[in-house]
């Protein structure tokens, strides 16, 4: 059973100028994690944003759980938790006082809501700071408080726009743990990133999207094989290389280069540290002392730049679908 | 109801947010007061009004339109502010009636409205103002100025969904609402001014709820050039009618812009 399904969205902005969505199709499978992936301006959150009812699409048609978005977008907001990229919280209130407007607006009772903030309050370790307003929150309280205040109603399906942009990195492993924790629970989770690593953590599946399309679909393995995987590198002094290059190809066997200039030689590896170590072994047993050795991972950059041919832009959606509007009204 | 019961929440919090930022009711009733004590007392002793009582009488009734018409300011700014930081996109994303937002805005500023009233009517009554027209009169002024602050906020709404940043909101209406007051009878009488002027102060539903106001509080007011036309001689009768015009075009648009908000 698909949780979530989007199939041909067109959103445009500015009389059609800028594409936001052009022909996205995805779907989720009930009870999984799809990491949607893409630089700045991809359009990953103009899909959440119709994915969550709060953008109509020019065409195309998305369900949730089996509910048209478009047609019944009041029971697709029953179901739905939606957490985004800017904690949308009161921020003169405290976190209970959040936790209260929103669990009535849910229309639990005065009493239900409080039970639930209890809970959830208790859930994301923010029970000592409950009575303190949140601005006075650290970037990362805000997030956990905004992501508690989308699991009021424990939501079948959940939104999580970029949850840890903006993060320290102790922030970002923080929510890495609680959405672990949450994915635990069932509860069906899209998610937008722009980090790899990220989508690795937490992800069943990975949808790059790029220029409102899904340009490459699979899990984290089968992404970093098509983007190529590990490799070693190692740099010699110039009488070495040839000898070096013998070495590399008993290990790899493989496509390996040699770049004269750099001194350096390097190839595809699949067994890790392990080709390393043997690599070091071979070098030291012949007397060749390398001057730098290692494995490369493939970086987000290399991720983005082999699938979509270009790096992250600078723009941001959010200023493309802004300054768009602006302009269009 | 359902919706009146979201609408109510969205009330709840403005006035949860005024106990949690004291110093946002404290300014919103000090900057009218302080209104009160300039005009009483840097025109109040060169404007001859011919009123018994002095200038403090026919001030009063313009100061309380000034500013529940500046009940705008406060409603596009919050809700700019709510749009600027995503609030908005969150309560769009729960199942609530599509008004609730709104409507708990309008509702919320209105009943402030009775705060900085109330205040502003006891330091009147201080510096010399005694409305002489009986209690129940008075009362009904003061609904009056209410209600015509609730229509108002459905202005600010459209104003500060359109706006969308703060700080935009506040130099927005500040501008729109500034010279509606002006152009009117509430600080100095409309004769004054050149005759084409006249006519649109005289028009203005500031000027027409302020003669309204004077009315209910029990004093006459001076029509210049418009003596004899309807606002001159009906001048609640033609507020209502204003009142009614701006719920009836701006509380649609308004539910209707806010369903189309987009951050």
């Amino acid at each position: 059973m698909k949780a979530i399904i989007a199939e041909d969205l067109y959103k445009s902005y500015n009389k059609g100028s800028v594409k936001a969505l052009d022909g996205l199709n995805l779907d989720v499978e009930e009870g999984t994690v799809l990491g949607v992936l893409g630089p700045n301006g991809a359009g990953k959150t103009t899909t959440v944003r119709v994915l969550a009812t709060l953008l109509t699409p020019d065409s195309g048609r998305a369900t949730v759980a089996g509910i048209d978005v478009v047609k019944n977008p009041d029971e697709v907001r029953k179901i739905i938790g939606l957490s985004g990229q800017y904690a949308a919280v009161d921020e003169t209130l405290t976190g209970w006082d959040n936790l209260i407007m929103f669990g009535r607006l849910y229309h639990l009772s005065t009493k239900q809501a409080k039970v639930r903030a209890i809970e959830l309050l208790e859930q994301f370790s923010l029970t000592d700071s409950a009575k303190r307003p949140i601005r006075t929150y650290s970037g990362g309280m805000r997030r956990r408080l905004d992501l508690a205040a989308s699991l009021i109603i424990k939501p079948k399906v959940l939104f999580l726009d970029e949850p840890t942009t903006g993060l320290d990195p102790r922030g970002r492993q923080d929510m890495w743990g609680v959405i672990n924790e949450l994915v635990k629970g069932g509860v069906t989770l899209l998610l937008t990133t722009q980090y790899l690593e990220e989508a690795d953590q937490l992800a069943d599946e990975i949808a790059v999207i790029d220029h409102g399309k899904v340009i490459a679909r699979g899990t984290s393995d089968s992404l970093k094989k098509q983007v190529g995987g590990e490799r070693l590198e190692i740099v010699v002094e110039n009488q070495y290389i040839a000898a070096a290059k013998q070495i590399v190809a008993k290990i790899s066997g493989s496509a390996i280069n040699v770049d004269e200039g750099l001194r350096q030689i390097s190839a595809p590896v699949t067994t890790g540290s392990k080709a390393l170590i043997e690599a070091a072994k071979l070098l030291d047993e012949q007397g060749i002392h390398p001057l730098d050795i290692g494995l490369k991972r493939p970086s987000p950059d290399d991720v983005f730049l082999s699938l979509t041919g270009h790096l992250a832009e600078e723009k941001t959606e959010e200023d493309l679908a802004t300054s768009g509007k602006k302009r269009s009204r | 109801m359902s919706a009146v019961m979201d609408a109510i929440v969205i009330t709840k919090r403005q006035l949860l947010q005024l106990t949690r930022v004291p110093e946002v009711l404290l300014f919103s009733t000090i900057q009218p007061i302080m209104f009160v004590l300039l005009f009483r007392y840097v025109f109040g002793g060169s404007i001859d009004t011919g009123q018994p009582g002095g200038y403090v009488q026919l001030l009063m009734p313009g100061i309380f339109v000034q500013t529940v018409a500046f009940t705008l300011a406060g409603t596009a700014v919050g809700l700019a502010a709510d749009m600027q930081k995503g609030l908005i996109d969150r309560f769009r994303s729960l199942p609530i009636s599509r008004s609730a937002v709104v409507f708990g805005r309008t509702l919320g500023d209105g009943a402030l409205n009775i705060v900085v009233l109330t205040a502003m009517g006891i330091t009147g009554f201080i510096v010399g103002w005694r409305p002489s027209s009986g209690f129940f009169n008075i009362v009904l002024g003061f609904i009056f100025l209410l209600v015509f602050g609730f229509a108002m906020s459905w202005v600010g709404v459209i104003i500060g969904l359109s706006v969308r940043e703060e700080r935009v909101a506040q130099n927005a209406t500040f501008i729109a609402v500034f010279p509606l007051t002006f152009l009117s009878n509430a600080f100095a009488p409309t004769t004054g001014m050149p005759k084409p002027l006249q006519y649109v102060a005289e028009w203005n539903p500031v000027s027409t709820m302020v003669a309204g106001c004077r009315e209910l509080f029990g004093l006459t007011n001076e029509f210049g050039a418009t003596a004899g036309s309807f606002p001159s001689e009906n001048p609640l009768l033609m507020s209502l009618i204003y009142m009614v015009i701006i719920m009836a075009i701006f509380i649609p648009l308004s539910v209707r812009k806010y369903n189309k908000a987009s951050k």
